[in-house]
């Protein structure tokens, strides 16, 4: 509800026909001396003593993604899971042990270093768990750092940095050095930094985790709102499932080096594909993340008993006070304006109050 | 003493092979003790044994001198231009032409300079470090120290951004290549660290002759230790995340280091300089003795003429700028200037400098028209040479006595029984017995380190020598634990006392160690005593900061832990706090040990009859074979006892499961 304008890209998803940005296949990172020959011996089919006998850490496992151009591509798993790891492999920041990066359909792993200068000058940005703002710098400086690094002119850095200042909403800061500001105010230079060579692909590694609370969900908003007008395709790693829910037009859920499962939001919450999953998401309000398509019954009565029409695609929180209040069904509307099923009033309470089908069946008329 | 500490390690091993080894060993040794003549050679090593190590030194370094003068006479050419050039700047002045129509630009006035300093003070430290800053420059103006001072601080200001330079550079491939770092800078420090500072002075001498080059070339890699290290550690220390955002802007390797790794790790590298211009003042004022003039001269002067006076005077100017050096060099470290205004006029970017500049040419302009702002006439300066003499004289005449009892009693009681202990001592029990602790403490690799090192102070026919060296600097590190330790747990636990306490210890620590000998020296004239005295005062900082530090670094969760158990604070005392900061207070002594090492062998100007007196007699003679080989030995016997006793320490922090 509080970010429509990307909840929407989420439907579409399913059926997404943008072309992928970057993409790995069978992606491996394994640390320890005999990285390569364990890979070669035991690979996919290694059991955690195989890997505790070959002395490795298997940091990623087999990992295959596709995020599509602006799309906004969420990987999260707790701690140690190997999803910085991952992100570092896609940005090549860490040498993968194994597999293929695809940035625009080309083996990012196949360039050379020089080639690799470029690609990062111009076409990747990314924002740090603690900022790494450099601290010799002041806001104005870090901003255009990028850029100076390019060799660009002095005057035409500048001005473009004061832009993404503005962006971040930071102007009449440009000279104040790192240390005089806030946390928030420390990541949205990061964030500023990052958006300043006009990156295709944008990273964001954990970058609210250190933020207080209340500062976090100012600074998600602010990301939902560039997003919205930016476009980005952004890899955004986070441990944080309401995060993740709030941003994500998909999300991979990792564990032990493996993606468990990738999907919308709403298959995560719906269709846990393991027990793990469902753990991760079993507090996530399921009114925020379903649409009403989940919840839609076959047409039942007549348009003129309908309390008032809502799209498929909508999500439930969107519309639950009004049905509530109206105390009569909604009726549900595909993409022309087909009224294809209809929602009752009852099942929305349920939803709310987080009763499960069976329960209501033996509690409610 | 480290026999004692090693054998408290060996109890925690289980019984085997290496108690048998160990019984056999002190057997051994105390049968020896017992029957000196059963097996003289194992006593006393044979001198038709002696490897003649000093000849073959004295023969590479003549072949040095002989075969690349070219390139010894090259570096002295290019240095001289800018030493010449700050030496006029500060000291000399220039002359321009000769005979009656020359004509002489003058050196920078001195007013100006203490404006200056006091300028930077103000803006590195606000109104404190300006006032410490022009009292100290104007204590050294009023006191007729100027000249001196002036000179020294020209070696400095030249030895410095020399050191600064070659530091980074080498702590850059330390950084880059961590294998050439393990294996060849990091042990290549260590030796450079324990090589006393006279041992410098000697190739340099015969590789440069006795003029201030030589001592600029000795004090600048004296100097480089710290400053490898603190540019390799601050390297390391970059944040792995400010790593990666330089290679996701797409830097290139070069650009990496210099715009990114580098000025991230400015704390840290200015911490290296602030050491490197301690060192280096310390270095300069001992490098008086191959020319380099200046206070170090003056005092040595004083010292060999035992004129009190002005000994104390130029001791008390080395002090003062050591001070002045220090705070400012640490202020500098933690300055971060406001934003500069793009566009600006330079004076209202940089006000302080440019304010700084406009008074030093305002006042040297002045000073052609009004010499006093050139150099303090004689008459304006204040002279308390008699008042130390008075001072001297009045102690020795109402107290000698008491201090002649004290000084024979130190002597007949402790330091002769100690002396002819060690002196007495077999030298293949001590190599034994000290490869054993080695193997003990750090297995087989330890022994590596231990076995040839002790060898080479026997081989060399240095061994008395040694054990010399080794008696006085026990001695002296035994005195400073026993009164050291006791201060730091008293600060440890009294807040005001350790707010007392720091600033004198800081003190101590600035000071250049020939600063401690003037005033002991005077006191009890030259020899062992006045060595011990003047080591105990120089060494014993470090064993009352580790303990007072050991002791604070415990958590306070612990310390409640043992309050809630009912520890009386006896109890909490001995039973958790002194075990916790055991491993604190072992790296202590391994500092004190060092350090009374570094000092003992600068007392050889007073006397003492040890490796430092051989190297000092080398030095006189210009026998470079005689006291680099004297200066190695030194320098072993340091990384012998650096190396067992951080093994302790080691063994002790693995034994409370903190390492």
């Amino acid at each position: 509800m509080s970010i429509p304008s990307l909840k929407t890209l989420s439907a579409a998803a399913a059926v997404d026909q943008r072309p992928v940005k970057i993409a790995c296949e069978s992606l491996w990172k394994i640390y320890g001396e005999n990285a390569r020959s364990f890979l070669r011996s035991k690979g996919a089919a290694a059991s955690p003593e195989d890997i505790a006998a070959a002395n490795v850490v298997v940091a990623v496992k087999n990992v295959n993604l596709k995020v599509r151009e602006g799309e906004t591509f969420i990987v999260m798993g707790l701690s140690g899971s190997g999803k910085s790891t991952l992100v570092r492999c896609l940005s090549r920041l860490v040498e993968p042990t194994a597999g293929q990066v695809l940035l625009d359909g080309k083996d990012l792993l196949q360039a050379t270093d020089t080639e690799l200068i470029e690609i990062r000058r111009h076409k990747m940005g990314m924002v740090f768990q603690n900022f790494a703002l450099l601290p010799h710098l002041t806001v104005l400086e870090n901003v255009a750092f990028p850029l100076s690094v390019q060799g660009a002119p002095r005057a035409e850095r500048e001005s473009r940095a004061r832009e993404v200042i503005e962006l971040v909403s930071l102007t009449g800061r440009e000279n104040f050095y790192p240390r005089e500001l806030s946390g928030g105010q420390q990541q949205r230079v990061g964030i500023a930094r990052s958006l300043a060579v006009r990156p295709e692909v944008w990273f964001l590694d954990e970058p609210f985790s250190a933020l207080d609370p209340l500062i976090r969900r100012e600074m998600q908003a602010e990301i939902a709102r560039l997003q919205s007008v930016l476009k980005k395709t952004v890899v955004f790693i986070t441990h944080d499932i309401d995060e993740a829910i709030r941003l994500g037009d998909r999300i991979a859920i990792m564990k032990d080096g493996e993606v468990i499962q990738v999907g919308t939001p709403e298959d995560l919450v719906i269709e846990p594909a393991t027990p793990y999953v469902a753990d991760f998401t079993r507090d996530v309000p399921r009114a925020k993340v379903m649409s009403a398509s989940r919840l839609m019954k076959p047409v039942a009565h007549s348009p003129e008993n309908y309390g008032g029409i809502v799209r498929s695609t909508d999500k439930i929180a969107s519309f639950a006070p009004a049905i509530v209040r109206a105390k009569k069904p909604f009726g549900v509307a595909d993409e022309s304006g087909v009224v294809v099923g209809e929602i009752a009033f009852e099942d929305v309470i349920d939803l709310l109050a987080g009763v499960s089908d069976r329960e209501s069946d033996g509690r409610l008329p | 003493m480290s026999r004692a500490l090693s054998i408290e390690g060996m109890v925690s091993e289980p019984v085997s092979f290496h108690a048998l080894a160990w019984a056999a060993a002190l057997l051994g040794t105390v049968l020896l003790f017992v029957f000196p003549d059963a097996l003289p050679w194992a006593v006393k090593y044979p001198s038709w044994a002696v490897v003649p190590f000093a000849d073959a030194m004295s023969a590479v370094m003549n072949f040095l001198k002989t075969y690349f003068s070219w390139l010894t006479r090259g570096i002295t050419d290019v240095l001289s231009v800018p030493l010449g050039f700050v030496t006029g700047l500060l000291a000399k002045g220039w002359k321009i032409g000769s005979g009656p129509d020359a004509w002489m630009i003058p050196r920078v006035s001195w007013v100006g300079i203490v404006a200056a300093f006091t300028i930077a003070g103000y803006a590195l430290g606000g109104a404190r470090l300006a006032s410490l800053a022009a009292g100290c420059m104007l204590y050294v103006a009023i006191f007729g120290q100027w000249d001196s001072t002036m000179l020294t601080l020209s070696l400095i200001v030249v030895a410095v951004p020399l050191c600064i330079l070659i530091g980074v550079a080498i702590g850059i491939v330390g950084f880059r290549r961590p294998g050439v770092d393990a294996f060849v800078i990091s042990p290549a420090l260590d030796f450079m660290q324990t090589v006393p500072t006279f041992a410098y002075l000697l190739p340099m001498l015969l590789l440069f002759g006795t003029n201030p080059v030589a001592a600029v070339i000795a004090t600048a890699i004296f100097s480089i230790p710290p400053m490898v290290r603190a540019t390799t550690l601050a390297l390391q220390r970059v944040p792995a995340e400010i790593d990666d955002l330089g290679s996701m802007v797409g830097c290139s390797p070069r650009q990496k280091l210099y715009r990114v790794l580098l000025p991230s790790g400015r704390p840290l590298l200015m911490v290296g300089v602030n050491q490197v211009i301690m060192l280096a003042l310390n270095m300069v004022i001992i490098a008086s003795m191959i020319g380099a003039g200046g206070l170090g001269y003056d005092v040595l002067l004083a010292l060999r003429a035992l004129k009190i006076g002005p000994g104390m005077e130029a001791g008390l100017a080395i002090v003062v700028i050591a001070i002045v050096l220090d705070r400012l060099s640490q202020a500098a470290a933690t300055y971060r200037p406001a934003a500069a205004i793009p566009g600006a006029p330079v004076w209202q970017n940089h006000p302080y400098l440019s304010f700084a500049l406009l008074v030093l040419v305002v006042t040297t302009l002045l000073s052609l028209a009004f010499p006093p702002l050139g150099s303090l006439p004689k008459a304006w300066t204040v002279s308390t040479g008699p008042m130390w003499k008075a001072a001297i004289d009045w102690i020795n005449v109402n107290y000698f006595d008491a201090i002649d009892a004290f000084r024979t009693s130190l002597i007949v009681w402790v330091l002769n029984p100690v002396r002819n202990f060690l002196e007495g001592f077999p030298w293949l029990a001590a190599v034994t017995l000290l490869s054993l602790a080695g193997y003990t403490l750090g297995g087989l690799r330890l022994v590596l380190v231990v076995l040839p090192l002790t060898l080479f102070c026997a081989v060399t026919g240095l061994w008395e020598k040694s054990m010399a060296t080794l008696y006085l600097c026990g001695v002296a590190t035994a005195i400073s634990l026993l009164i050291g330790v006791p201060i730091g747990l008293y600060a440890a636990r009294s807040d005001r006392f350790q707010a007392f306490i720091t600033p004198i210890l800081d003190t101590l620590q600035t000071l250049p160690s020939f600063c401690f000998i003037i005033p002991v020296v005077m006191l009890f004239r030259v020899g062992d005593v006045t060595a011990l005295i003047a080591t105990v005062l120089f060494a014993i900082v470090p064993a009352i900061r580790y303990t007072n530090h050991g002791i604070r670094q415990i958590p306070v969760s612990l310390i409640e832990a043992a309050k809630v158990s009912g520890c009386t604070p006896r109890q909490t005392f001995w039973r958790v706090q002194l075990p916790l900061a055991l491993p604190e207070i072992m790296l202590g002594i391994n500092q004190t040990v060092l350090l009374a090492l570094s000092m003992i062998i600068i007392c050889a100007m007073i006397g003492t009859r040890d490796l430092g007196q051989e190297v000092f007699i080398a030095l006189a003679k210009a026998d470079a074979g005689r006291g680099i080989t004297a200066g190695i030995a030194i320098a072993f016997i340091g990384i012998v006892a650096d190396r067992l006793l951080r093994a302790l320490a080691r063994r002790a922090q693995s034994n409370l499961g903190l390492a």
